[in-house]
């Protein structure tokens, strides 16, 4: 197999077997290589460079040379030296026992890596622990590709699936019985083929599906700002543009902790060690509120931290691409998280500029745009080979340098996503969370989710939307004028609106990612909160109408409404009426 | 950088020699990333960093810039592996230049292992969270930014401001809770009169054999401070995960590193990114900043802070910019604060320590201490609101409340941020102080503190209920 772990496979003697002598390198720079070309070598094969057997992928052939970059430290790699074609693509490694492990870019598991990550730290094999497997189907049963052989049990409450890979099927010739068997295990044989536990599949080919479908159901995220105003559907594409400080990582961390999603898949890509570390030590404390199981039993995690060797990160987003759609092809919804996609672009700007590609803006590659659509397109909601309904919706991190939200990463991005999610520096600076601009945010599956949801047993679910981002759009217009004139000179509705705008921002759509309540929000609980604070809105409107000084209304105590995302539960949406009818009744009936 | 074994070749064609770089041509067995020596007919030797070989050509980095270099007569070795210096507590006490050569009259540094400049890259999972504070004895850092034992925090400046008085500060007067504490200190491109008020302010922790001073001065090469810092991580690496100390890694001026960065890349021909700089900026600050940390499993820890001036007191520079995005937090200095005539200048809205709620509260620091901090920051954000809307309508115009804030805000500037350079505050003296200058604020704008400690603090109630402003407005 074209994996870089230390696979058996991977030494098969392979087309560098044969009786041509091994091709040179030729010339080092960095994590570009390049060696002679002594035939068989295809684009995008793995190539081992050197005596250290530092791997590579084949980036260009051109006349008698192969360009490689190299996806670890190529220090002490000399001209001279053989590199090894292994004919094979990048591949990666799917099975069961990938979640709740941490990997890095060419998900190699980081348990065997070693303190320190150099040229050679996963040397060794740990032994892979047994899993146990039940049979789905008998011998003699006549199945296609990507049905289920049977089921491999997880840690967690994820049922991991054993499918006849994609292009073969046929007769059941045989199938292992219920017991335990190590990962990699032959457990059926069908159509002439063996049916392992583990997969392998080349991490920039997607994996195919039967057909893609439009899903109106949301991903309910947990986050009220995303479930209110700017929901996403399963399948969907999400861009996350931030600056630093703006809370962008804990936002991600939150999705992945707390959205209703069956497998989340995380990649870190380029990001910090030091928070790499916290959200893998959260993963395994933190219990998955709708299973009781750890949320690491749910969760595949690819860290490749800043300082690790920067072609890795290239290769990570298509890393947990695959994975992702690995579980996907069991019939599971996935969502992807990739924090953050402007590193990954920087990898590839990199590269481009040690190749001496033409440079299209900001010396990113003219083939930026593409790349960045290519991957967002591994997302979707699809009918798998196999016939069930999976989804994997990407979520991906954008570090806009300076902000500049014109810089071509965010351009570019913002173009291929249905949604998108902005944090605001001027929120995150006021110490509101999630900073996400109600202004400059969007969600072009809002429309179809309202339908969804209106079909689902929540009929108000797009009015309650649109109520609420027009009493922020109302009160975003009216503070400039505020700053300007003063409270005091606007009229009694004004003033209402502008009190409105502070309700719904400060009891419906900050949320704390450190409150043991409210880190997370069921769907219902959002809704009774910003019926809560509607309802309320709609009473001091009524009570100025009806001739009560607005200054009384205003001196009102809204406290309980205020307070009730900190004194509910997550899920408690029944209490929320309660603290709701005191505000009220507070208020008084309008004369 | 004795105990680097050269090859037994010296190799002699050197065809091109343009800035920094020179390229060797007939080389053979040389790889990517080796060490270099280089030997003038004069006998003097410069050192340099293979950035590239091609076939039989070798294009070298000269750390001491190629100046005064005849190509016929150079003689050129390469060690067969990346640069590596001794490691080991012999550092301690010491003065080095930017390449870690002793400039204080002593021996070379000996060291009892050898390490590689660049670092290898710490394994996520052996990371371990930071947690504990590195108190520096500035009142507002201890308070407001918590800077914690493995986090790499940045002070954000810009020409003008007392930026290296304020790291010089830090540098000799923090400490780890009693436990073996080193700092190392990293000037990059400083003037003369800079290095010799470091060397002065830190004498008292050199001393005590606490300190390792790398200096790099302003007419030193310029390439060379690509290495500065890289030779401090390294030491203090050593010191922090074997030798069990906490070490302080204080790195300045990051911009002038940014510079030399940026001149090797120009001169290499390589596409520039924003503003010049090459556009693996990111990735090569990344692989300094990252080098803090814990490891599990072993004592000691590296605390990195950067210092950076921001050109044209511009935060979007690049260097600036992808700093942030790199570290966990930042100190920004302000101009404003500065010219009130208030040290350090520390723009407290504008700060922030992403690993303090980590590394302060109960058991760490003081039980009160994170209400303090969040109900300070609070209070300081109405502060400023009040004060630009007294700066349309007049102080007159405003309400009791508000004036208030105009007090406190010159409370909090005199009365806690305020503090001598030379003078180390303790955090119970800190602390106090907030607590000071937050009771000039009647009890209904402390919102943040819990009743307990407002009663214990006995906070007054508002002078007069009347006249408050809706907070938010």
């Amino acid at each position: 197999m074209g994996t870089v772990s230390p696979d058996p496979g991977a030494s098969r003697s392979g087309p560098c077997g044969g009786d041509f002598p091994l091709p040179r390198i030729l010339r080092v720079a960095g994590p570009l290589v390049e060696t002679e070309h002594r035939g068989a070598t295809a684009m995008n094969d793995l190539v081992l460079l050197g005596r250290a057997a530092v791997p590579g992928e084949v980036v260009s052939v051109r006349n008698d040379v192969v360009t490689i970059q190299a996806y670890e430290y190529t220090g002490g790699l000399v001209p001279g030296d053989p590199a090894r074609p292994l004919g094979e693509p990048l591949s990666a490694r799917l099975g069961p026992g990938l979640l709740g492990g941490v990997f890095d870019g060419l998900l190699r598991p980081l348990s065997e890596g070693g303190e320190r990550l150099g040229a050679g730290s996963f040397g060794g094999r740990s032994a892979e622990r047994g899993r146990p497997f039940t049979p789905a189907v008998s011998a003699g049963a006549r199945i296609g590709e990507g049905a289920a052989v049977g089921e491999v049990r997880t840690g967690g409450p994820v049922r991991a699936q054993v499918l006849v890979p994609p292009g073969r099927g046929g007769v059941v010739e045989w199938v292992a019985k219920e017991g335990v068997y190590a990962q990699d295990t032959a457990v059926a044989r069908v159509g002439g083929h063996e049916v392992r536990i583990t997969d392998s599949w080349p991490v920039r080919r997607p994996r195919p599906v039967r057909e893609r479908v439009d899903d109106p159901e949301p991903l309910n995220t947990g986050q009220r700002a995303i479930d209110l105003l700017f929901p996403v559907a399963r399948g969907g594409t999400v861009a996350v543009p931030g600056g630093f400080g703006t809370g962008k990582t804990v936002l991600l961390q939150q999705i992945a902790k707390w959205s209703d999603a069956d497998v989340i898949v995380y990649v870190g890509c380029g990001e910090r060690g030091n928070e790499m570390a916290d959200v893998i030590s959260d993963f395994a404390e933190l219990e998955d509120p709708r299973t009781g199981g750890r949320l690491a039993d749910r969760t595949v995690t690819v860290a490749n931290t800043s300082n690790m060797p920067m072609m890795a990160r290239e290769a990570s987003i298509h890393t947990g691409a695959t994975v992702a759609e690995y579980f996907r092809d069991m019939g599971l919804h996935v969502v992807l998280i990739a924090d953050s996609t402007s590193r990954w672009a920087e990898a590839l700007r990199e590269f481009a500029s040690r190749t001496g590609a033409l440079p299209a803006e900001e010396g990113y590659p003219a083939g930026l745009a593409s790349e960045i659509a290519a991957f967002y397109e591994r997302a979707g909601s699809v009918i798998t080979l196999g016939g069930t309904r999976g989804s994997v919706t990407v979520i991906g991190a954008v570090s806009p340098p300076g902000g500049d939200m014109t810089e071509p990463v965010t351009a570019h991005t913002e173009r291929f996503v249905r949604c998108r999610w902005s944090l605001d520096r001027d929120l995150a600076y006021a110490r509101h969370y999630p900073a996400i601009s109600w202004a400059g945010s969007f969600s072009r599956d809002a429309v179809s989710v309202g339908a969804h949801r209106r079909a689902s047993g929540d009929p108000a679910w797009a009015e309650r939307r649109s109520r609420i981002a027009l009493l922020l759009a109302e009160a975003d217009r009216l503070a400039d004028l505020v700053d300007l004139v003063g409270i005091t000179a606007l009229p009694a509705q004004e003033r209402i609106s502008v009190l409105a705008g502070r309700l719904v921002r400060e009891g419906v759509l900050q949320q704390s990612a450190l409150s043991p309540r409210d880190a997370h929000c069921g769907a219902d609980r959002t809704a009774a909160l910003a019926d809560a604070v509607l309802a309320v809105v709609e009473r001091c409107r009524a009570l100025v109408a009806s001739g009560v000084p607005v200054e009384t209304v205003e001196e009102a105590d809204f406290g309980p409404v205020l307070r009730a995302r900190e004194q509910t539960g997550p899920l408690d949406a029944a209490a929320v009426p309660e603290l709701r009818d005191v505000v009220l009744s507070g208020l008084g009936e309008p004369r | 950088m004795s105990a680097t074994v050269w090859g037994d070749i010296e190799f002699t064609a050197v065809r091109e020699l343009r800035g920094p770089l020179a390229v060797v041509d007939g080389v053979s067995g040389v790889g990517w990333d080796e060490f270099a020596r280089i030997t003038l007919p004069s006998g003097e030797r410069r050192h340099g960093l293979v950035l590239e070989v091609d076939r039989d050509l070798v294009l070298v980095q000269i750390l001491e810039d190629t100046w005064g270099m005849d190509p016929d007569g150079l003689r050129v070795a390469f060690a067969g592996e990346p640069l590596h210096i001794p490691v080991g507590s012999g550092w301690l006490g010491r003065v080095c230049n930017g390449r870690g050569d002793p400039i204080d009259g002593g021996p070379p540094v000996f060291g009892r292992a050898r390490a590689p400049v660049g670092g290898t890259p710490l394994n996520p999972l052996h990371r371990q969270p930071p947690s504990e504070p590195v108190l520096t004895g500035v009142g507002a850092v201890d308070a407001l930014t918590t800077l914690v034992r493995g986090q790499k925090l940045p002070v954000f400046s810009a020409a003008g401001l007392p930026h290296l008085e304020l790291a010089a500060q830090i540098a000799a007067q923090s400490t780890a809770g009693g436990e073996a504490f080193s700092v190392v200190f990293a000037g990059m491109g400083l003037t003369h009169p800079e290095a010799a008020f470091v060397r002065d302010a830190l004498d008292e922790r050199s001393a005590a054999g606490e300190l390792v001073l790398l200096l790099n001065t302003a007419d030193d090469p310029v390439i060379e401070r690509l290495l500065t810092p890289r030779i401090a991580l390294t030491v203090a690496e050593d010191l922090a995960f074997t030798g069990g100390r906490h070490v302080l890694v204080v790195m300045t001026d990051m911009t002038s590193y940014a510079e030399a960065l940026r001149e090797v890349s120009a001169e290499r021909g390589e596409i520039p990114a924003r503003r010049a700089y090459p556009g693996y900026l990111y990735s090569d600050l990344a692989s300094l900043y990252e080098r803090c940390g814990r490891i599990r499993g072993r004592p000691g820890s590296v605390t990195v802070l950067p210092v950076l001036t921001m050109p044209a007191y511009d935060i979007t520079h690049p260097v600036p910019d992808l700093t942030g995005y790199i570290t966990e937090g930042q100190i920004v200095l302000s101009r404003r604060t500065h010219a009130l005539g208030v040290h350090p200048p520390v723009d407290a809205l504008s700060s922030l320590s992403r690993l303090m709620r980590r590394g302060a509260g109960p058991g760490r620091t003081r039980a009160d201490h994170l209400p303090v901090a969040a109900q300070l920051l609070a209070s300081l954000a109405r502060a400023r609101q009040v004060r630009e809307l007294a700066d349309l309508v007049g102080e007159d115009a405003l309400s009791q409340a508000d004036r208030g804030y105009l007090a406190f805000d010159e409370a909090f500037l005199r009365d806690f941020v305020d503090q001598p350079r030379d003078r180390m505050r303790r955090l119970e003296d800190t602390l106090e102080r907030a607590w000071r200058v937050l009771l000039t604020l009647p009890r209904s704008q402390l919102t943040m503190l819990p009743d307990e400690l407002l009663d214990a603090r006995g906070a007054r109630e508002d002078p007069a209920a009347g006249g408050v402003r809706e907070a938010g407005g």
